[in-house]
């Protein structure tokens, strides 16, 4: 214990001696190391960044789309085809153990009008679960209830954009507006949820009570009249989420009368697999900043190396003398060896400090989510002692196994 | 009671190039516990060679070596480390301090390497520093000192683990003479109140005149070991051998 104690007060000694060159050396270790911790704090603000959209979008949420529709030898995108209904919703909450709630959806865009302003805006018509499976929540008035459905009534709730865009200060609550010509008095209004990762506002939309919208607004668009867009689900839980999924299939397959042969009409997604691709653009940028910091590092460790030679040979003489008054060939080592660690432990310690500068930066400059996590810190300070351990290691062995008699006549 | 160092039929053989050099041509010795000893010699007449095999540095080609009654063959490189740090004390023409440290530090140096904890390390270099007379520089850098203060802080060092015997390869080498008078009178101050073994290489008469004994060599082998009386000058033996060290 005293000789590593004594070892490390002499190498740091022989650093502060050199503390340009000291300095110099460690470079290569600071910037591998900042490397490494922007290229976490990113990979995980970007993790984080998907985990609150995610949520915000809807916790647990499933999407059912229907298949794509061939039609005439050319094969349409999915979605194109009409094969979901509003029954389907309902038997998916009634008999899916692991659906919460399936609410179906149909979609239509509309210019919305009141008094002297009008804005375009997305229209949903759907049923009161809408709102439970996309995480939304009312600011002001109150949500439509099964009885508008039922009945059919002309309400409306709006998005925080679209009320914005209409009314400017003035409550929307109680008055009217106009879609497609046809009077919906305001409800409510739905609280802000912001833009999702690709720049999409969601707060500019409109809920419509289902029936209404098909027969005022969008229009049915096939034969059958119980035909919809989509089906949101909300799982019981995060992690049943695929056993949620894997029971809306069987069922659909089997009110779709599937055979085995026969390919899904429908497709069911999660949103972790919708993000998957952007977190997949990130993970190629954290990536290529892993491979840089992993060259730094590298050429840092090179670096120590090349100065831990020299320092081995301006003090021969000196190795020489610790070994005639006794030291052993692994007092000799550890000596060296800790003054390779210090210097690659202090630039990874600078690194850190780069490492988060730099972080807030690139965080301020290009509106990236940034996180420096504790790990990537004792990450980073274990990388950068084994690159002193590992490059040090041969400056120092050959240090201890010097030839007393040659060492003290070196000069 | 056995002589501190036994040596039989020592002999060194190096090769420099395609040349067999021997320094050493079968040195049969015994240095007795309590005495000073002057090696003299020539350069390139073996003392120095012998130095390097009684202090533990170096392992003879052939030939016995017992210090205080081990043998020295077979030990590693770290047994014999331990060997030098215990038994033997170190003092070297050009001092060998290391510049950044105090005096103090260069000192306690050995006591680094010492296996077994002890805590009285400063007053133990205290009480090594004061026996060279140098009570009071403890702080001192070596650049601080003159070259007689450096070789006694050096010789400070070489006893500050309590050794069987201090080596010391021409340690007034680098001083003036009334220096180097100096020095030659801490050896046998030590030697003679504190009754440390002590050997001396050297090529200069009047710096072996200080010792009890002088021993002469020449190519490599013992030409002449004499008693003296301390504080003579004597003429020295002349090395009449050809040059026979390099076949």
């Amino acid at each position: 214990m005293r000789s590593v104690i004594s070892s490390t007060r002499i190498a740091f000694r022989a650093l502060e001696v050199n503390k340009v060159r000291s300095m110099l050396t460690m470079l290569g270790i600071v910037i591998g190391v900042a490397a490494v911790i922007a290229t976490a704090a990113i990979g995980s603000g970007a993790k984080q960044r998907i985990e609150q959209q995610i949520a915000s979008i809807g916790s647990n949420m499933i999407i059912v789309i229907p298949g794509s529709l061939t039609s005439s030898g050319l094969r349409m995108g999915t979605g194109n085809a009409v094969t979901l209904s509003e029954s389907d919703a309902r038997e998916l909450t009634a008999q899916c153990p692991d659906v919460l709630i399936a609410t179906p959806v149909v979609r239509g865009g509309a210019q919305v009008v009141y008094e002297n302003s009008n804005w375009a805006t997305l229209i949903f018509g759907t049923t009161p679960g809408f709102l439970q499976v996309r995480d939304l929540s009312i600011a002001d008035g109150s949500p439509f209830s099964q009885q508008d459905v039922d009945s059919g009534n002309k309400v409306a709730l709006l998005g925080k954009t679209v009320a914005t865009n209409l009314f400017g200060d003035l409550d929307p609550v109680g008055r009217s507006v106009r879609i497609k010509k046809v009077p919906f008095t305001v409800i409510g209004v739905l609280a802000p949820k912001g833009q999702t990762m690709t720049g999409q506002d969601q707060d500019d939309l409109i809920l419509l009570p289902l029936s209404t919208a098909k027969r005022k607004v969008i229009g049915i668009k096939s034969a059958n009249a119980d035909a919809v867009d989509t089906i949101m689900m909300q799982a019981k839980s995060g992690n049943r989420i695929q056993a949620a999924q894997d029971e809306a299939s069987a069922l659909l397959r089997q009110r779709h009368h599937l055979g085995p042969a026969e390919d899904d009409d429908f497709s069911i997604r999660n949103m972790e697999e919708i993000f998957a691709a952007q977190e997949a653009s990130s993970r190629i940028l954290s990536v290529m900043l892993a491979a840089v910091a992993s060259v730094s590092l590298v050429v840092g460790g090179i670096g120590i190396m090349n100065i831990m030679l020299v320092s081995v040979r301006e003090r021969t003489r000196e190795i020489g003398l610790r070994q005639a008054v006794g030291a052993k060939t692994r007092n000799i080592l550890t000596q060296f060896l800790v003054e390779a660690v210090g210097l690659s432990v202090a630039g990874g310690g600078v690194g850190i400090l780069l490492g988060v500068v730099a972080s807030a930066v690139i965080s301020r400059l290009a509106h990236w989510n940034t996180v420096v996590s504790v790990g990537a810190v004792l990450l980073s300070v274990f990388f950068s002692a084994m690159v002193g351990i590992s490059f040090g290691y041969y400056p120092a062995r050959k240090a201890a196994y010097l030839d007393p008699i040659e060492a003290l006549r070196s000069d | 009671m056995s002589a501190l160092i036994r040596t039989q039929d020592l002999t060194k053989t190096y090769t420099v190039g395609e040349v067999q050099v021997r320094a050493l041509q079968g040195v049969t010795l015994d240095i007795e516990r309590g005495s000073f000893v002057a090696i003299m010699g020539a350069s390139g007449s073996g003392k120095s060679t012998l130095m390097n095999i009684l202090g533990c540095l170096d392992r003879p080609s052939s030939g016995h070596y017992w210090l205080d009654a081990v043998s020295v063959e077979g030990l590693d490189r770290d047994q014999l480390a331990e060997i030098r740090n215990q038994k033997i004390g170190f003092v070297f023409q050009n001092f060998n301090l290391l510049p950044r440290m105090t005096a103090m530090e260069n000192v306690q140096l050995p006591l680094l390497y010492r296996s077994g904890s002890s805590n009285d390390f400063d007053e133990r270099a205290r009480s090594v520093l004061a026996l060279v007379e140098l009570a009071g520089r403890e702080q001192s850098l070596p650049t601080q000192l003159s070259g007689g203060q450096q070789q006694r802080v050096a010789i400070a060092r070489a006893l500050i683990n309590d050794p069987q015997i201090v080596l010391a390869d021409e340690p007034t080498g680098q001083l003036d003479s009334r220096t180097s008078d100096d020095i030659m009178r801490i050896f046998q101050a030590l030697n003679q109140t504190h009754g440390i073994t002590i050997v001396v290489v050297t090529h200069a008469a009047e710096v072996a005149g200080f010792a009890q004994r002088i021993i002469t060599f020449c190519d490599g082998r013992i030409i002449d070991d004499i008693a003296n009386t301390p504080n003579k000058a004597r003429e020295p033996v002349v090395c009449e051998a050809g040059k026979e060290a390099i076949r």
